[in-house]
């Protein structure tokens, strides 16, 4: 965390210059050129203040590059970021975290919050994540298709049934009619991730979003059961948010057609 | 100097350090508990972690003690040597435990400097055992008792080995005589230190060997995971391990350390 701090702050700094010199550009041209940027700042209430996000672990990536955009369009708003498991957070949340949204990997941590009363309205299902195999770039086990995971002689690595991605997995497995042969049941898909990164692993179950931000060590290999697991992301604003409207902003964005491109180009499937 | 200098402090460390865990017990589903200490794989994954520990504290005492030693009688060394040496043996205690497991796997793993080796040559995959459990615990928890038995050297007073020595006692004698009865309470205390630290590790321990019940998966990991599901459950299995860890030093500090001894 400290050690972000001072990238953070730059690149604040460098935000602000930015919107300054974009101010500067729309003055020169003013009236026509509407069709730009058009959630501007002077259209709406003008936002203020910080949101803070509480975002599943597998959204790190695009939830980054949503808040460089969603604070060029607000400049007076900063957004806080905070990524973890969705249980850890959902836990957090309820034991009152300040927070004002929640985007959760998994319907089930999501209704954990709604029921202990810390949204505010219901849930909105942003985006959906498929499973893929996932095996190191040389594919040293050959593992081709689901069924190779049943064999004991290579060595497997799939989330815990307890988390979302295990329970996915376990789904997958059971509409395939295969028995899993796993050497580890990891405690989230970062955790099979890097085994399977390392090479330490012949092959692994994780989320497609997961293969393309393991870049060039990983190779996805989809497969038709994956269908019948497929992961919704619920979001939400939460009942205490200290900024409300900036949280709702926030929320509108994701759902809005360029948030939904964003999230579709980093891998996840639409709501 | 007024008793307030000491006292007040003194409370307020003791509240950082005792209040989490009053909230724990506080918040425990004591209705439950037996029911879910009984479970199979509790008692599974509490056994794994007890042999473990133990296992880590018996090689870490055999390994790390001699090293203490060793570190002693560096005192002659130019200083950068020497305390490059010393923080070297440190750096597992500030490094993130997950940094350690990966780090493990980067040596010992099947692509690793040397797990590949053991792979190629004697077919042997260190990842995803028990045996990998025990290391990385060594990892972490080595550096305490290291620490500990270095401290306890530097505190002692060597006249006793060098009289001893003069009066023709054997380098072995000297060392079973004098010098071990002389750190015996920084030995004894860096055992249970590395004990404990072995018995709670994560960090290293799901990084490098995974988590597979009755193979790997120890009670911090099971607890972990039951945190995803059944908070309750999870606070109960923390008690657990609390409460293991207060009987070990609780029990073997009076017996094995007289000289901390109330």
């Amino acid at each position: 965390m400290s050690a972000r701090r001072p990238r953070y702050w730059a690149l604040v700094a460098g935000l602000a210059a930015a919107a300054l010199a974009l101010a500067g550009c729309a003055a020169g041209s003013s009236g026509s050129g509407s069709g730009i940027d058009s959630a501007s700042p002077s259209t709406e209430p003008k936002l203020s203040g910080t949101v803070t996000i509480f975002a599943a672990a597998s959204l790190t990536e695009v939830f980054g590059e949503a808040k460089t955009i969603f604070e060029k369009q607000h400049p007076g708003v900063e957004v806080v970021l905070n990524f973890g498991g969705s249980s850890a957070l959902a836990e957090q949340i309820l034991s009152g975290a300040p927070a004002d949204v929640f985007a959760a990997a998994s319907p089930a941590t999501m209704t954990t919050v709604a029921d202990g009363g810390a949204a505010a309205g219901a849930p909105t299902t942003f985006a959906t994540n498929t499973l893929e195999i996932a095996v190191p770039k040389d594919n040293p086990g050959k593992v081709t298709k689901l069924a190779d995971f049943a064999d004991a002689s290579r060595t497997i690595a799939i989330c815990a049934p307890e988390v979302p991605c295990g329970a996915a997995a376990v789904k997958v497995f059971q509409s395939a009619g295969i028995t899993a042969a796993p050497d580890t049941l990891e405690q989230d898909v970062k955790g099979v991730l890097t085994k399977v990164s390392l090479g330490e692993a012949d092959a692994g179950l994780v989320y497609r979003t997961d293969v393309l931000t393991a870049g060039a060590a990983v190779k996805g290999i989809p497969f038709d059961e994956a269908a019948d697991a497929v992961n919704d992301y619920p979001i939400a604003v939460l009942k205490d948010a200290p900024s409300p409207d900036a949280a709702k902003a926030f929320v509108d964005w994701v759902l809005s057609d360029a948030g939904q491109k964003l999230l579709a180009k980093a891998g996840f499937g639409a709501a | 100097m007024s008793a307030g200098v000491v006292w007040i402090p003194a409370l307020v460390a003791l509240a950082v350090l005792v209040l989490p865990l009053v909230a724990l017990v506080v918040r425990a589903p004591w209705g439950e508990l037996g029911t879910v200490v009984a479970q199979a794989s509790v008692v599974q994954a509490l056994g794994l972690s007890l042999t473990t520990a133990a296992a880590s504290t018996v090689i870490s005492l055999l390994l790390g003690g001699p090293l203490a030693l060793a570190l002693g009688r560096t005192r002659s060394w130019p200083a950068v040597p020497r305390r490059l040496l010393r923080a070297l043996v440190t750096v597992p205690l500030v490094l993130p435990p997950v940094v350690g497991g990966v780090a493990l796997l980067l040596l010992l793993g099947r692509r690793g400097l040397i797990g590949s080796l053991l792979d190629a040559w004697f077919g042997i995959t260190i990842p995803f055992t028990t045996a990998a459990v025990v290391i990385a615990q060594v990892f972490v928890s080595m550096p305490f008792l290291v620490l500990a038995v270095e401290g306890a050297l530097g505190a002692s007073d060597r006249r006793f080995e060098v009289a001893a020595a003069t009066l023709g006692a054997s380098r072995w004698t000297i060392l079973r005589r004098v010098t071990l009865p002389l750190i015996w309470p920084g030995l004894s205390a860096g055992a249970l230190l590395c004990f404990t630290r072995a018995l709670g590790e994560f960090g290293a321990t799901v990084t490098f060997a995974g988590s597979f019940p009755g193979i790997t998966q120890t009670l911090p990991l099971a607890t972990y995971l039951q945190l995803q599901t059944d908070p309750d459950a999870a606070i109960a299995l923390a008690l657990v391990l609390m409460a293991v860890s207060l009987v070990v030093l609780v029990s073997l500090r009076d017996r094995w350390i007289p000289g901390l001894a109330s």
